[in-house]
C-alpha cells in the first residue's frame, strides 16, 4: 500500500482503471461459466473473457512497475501464451464434447451434415 | 529459408520470448538467447519437416491488430450475452468449408474463430475440409461464414501466399 500511495495520481487512477476493467471482465466470464446453459455456450464465457481480463490486469501491472523506475515487460509473456493456449484448450475440450455426445442446449440449431465429424461407431 | 535459418521468424520469436522471462538487455543473455534462437529452429527441422513460411510480414502485423481489436469487441459482446436473457441464447453448429491446406494457417485462422465474436471452433472436419463451429447466438450461419471468408482467411491466404 505505501509504495502505491506514493506513485503519481494519475497513474493510480490508470491503474485502478485497468484492474477494475480486467476484474470485471473475468468476473464476468466466471459468471457465463457459472449459468449457461450448457457445455458448449459455457465455453464461449471463458474463451473470450478472460482474455480481456488478464489483458487489463497485465497493462495494470505494466503501468505499475513502470512508473516506479523499472520497466518490465515480462508480464507481456502472460498474455502472448494466453492467447495461444486459450483457443487450443477450447478446441480440445469442444472436440471431446462433442465425441462423448454430451447434451445440447434445447435451442441449438445443428446444421452439420454425415460424414462431416468424425462419428464414432455407436456401442449397443 | 535456407540451412543454417529453417524458420528466421521463429527464431525472432524464440529470442522475444527469451528476453521477455529474462527482463534484461545484458551482453550474457542476448548472446545466450541467440544461441537457442538459432539452434531450436534447426534442432526442431527433422521433427517438422514443413515449416509455413510467412511471405508478407506487414500483412501479419496488420492481421495482429485487426485480431486485437476483433478480441476486445468479442469481450463486450459476450460480456452482454452473458448478462442478457437467456431468451437471445439461439446457438448453432455448422461447418465452415475452408479455403486452404497448410497446416499453420488452418491453426491460426481456427485460433482467430475461436478469439473473436460468438464464435468457437470445435473440430477439423474430414480431410482438413472444414471447421466445425459453434456459434453462441447466430441466425444465419451463411452471413458468419462470409464474415469470417472475407475478413480473416482471405489475409491468412495472402499472408502465407496458398
Amino acid at each position: 500500500m505505501e509504495t502505491l500511495n506514493a506513485l503519481p495520481v494519475w497513474s493510480q487512477w490508470l491503474i485502478g482503471f485497468f484492474i477494475l476493467l480486467g476484474s470485471v471482465f473475468a468476473f464476468i466470464g466466471s459468471l457465463g461459466l457459472a449459468l449457461l446453459p450448457d457445455f458448449f455456450t459455457r465455453l464461449h464465457a471463458p474463451t473470450k473473457n478472460t482474455t480481456l481480463g488478464i489483458g487489463g490486469i497485465v497493462i495494470a501491472s505494466i503501468i505499475a512497475t513502470s512508473v516506479q523506475g523499472s520497466v518490465t515487460l515480462s508480464e507481456l509473456l502472460i498474455a502472448i501464451f494466453l492467447f495461444l493456449t486459450a483457443p487450443i484448450s477450447a478446441h480440445i475440450m469442444a472436440k471431446a464434447a462433442l465425441h462423448t455426445e454430451l447434451k445440447m442446449f434445447s435451442r441449438t440449431r445443428d446444421y452439420r451434415q454425415k460424414g462431416d465429424a468424425y462419428e464414432h461407431e455407436k456401442a449397443d | 529459408m535456407n540451412k543454417l535459418m529453417p524458420a528466421p521468424l521463429l527464431s525472432a520469436f524464440l529470442l522475444l520470448i527469451w528476453l521477455l522471462l529474462f527482463n534484461s538487455l545484458s551482453a550474457g543473455v542476448v548472446l545466450l538467447g541467440v544461441v537457442f534462437s538459432l539452434l531450436i529452429p534447426i534442432l526442431l527441422r527433422p521433427a517438422w519437416p514443413h515449416f509455413a513460411e510467412v511471405k508478407k510480414p506487414h500483412l501479419a502485423v496488420i492481421y495482429f491488430f485487426i485480431l486485437l481489436f476483433d478480441i476486445v469487441v468479442a469481450n463486450f459482446k459476450v460480456a452482454a450475452l452473458i448478462l442478457g436473457s437467456r431468451k437471445s441464447i439461439k446457438p448453432a453448429f455448422f461447418v465452415y468449408p475452408l479455403d486452404m491446406k497448410e497446416e499453420l494457417p488452418v491453426t491460426i485462422l481456427a485460433s482467430t474463430i475461436t478469439l473473436t465474436p460468438g464464435t468457437v471452433s470445435c473440430e477439423i472436419t474430414r480431410g482438413r475440409k472444414g471447421i466445425l463451429i459453434h456459434a453462441f447466438s447466430e441466425d444465419d450461419p451463411e452471413q458468419v461464414i462470409n464474415t469470417i471468408r472475407h475478413r480473416y482467411e482471405r489475409r491468412l491466404k495472402e499472408i502465407f501466399e496458398c
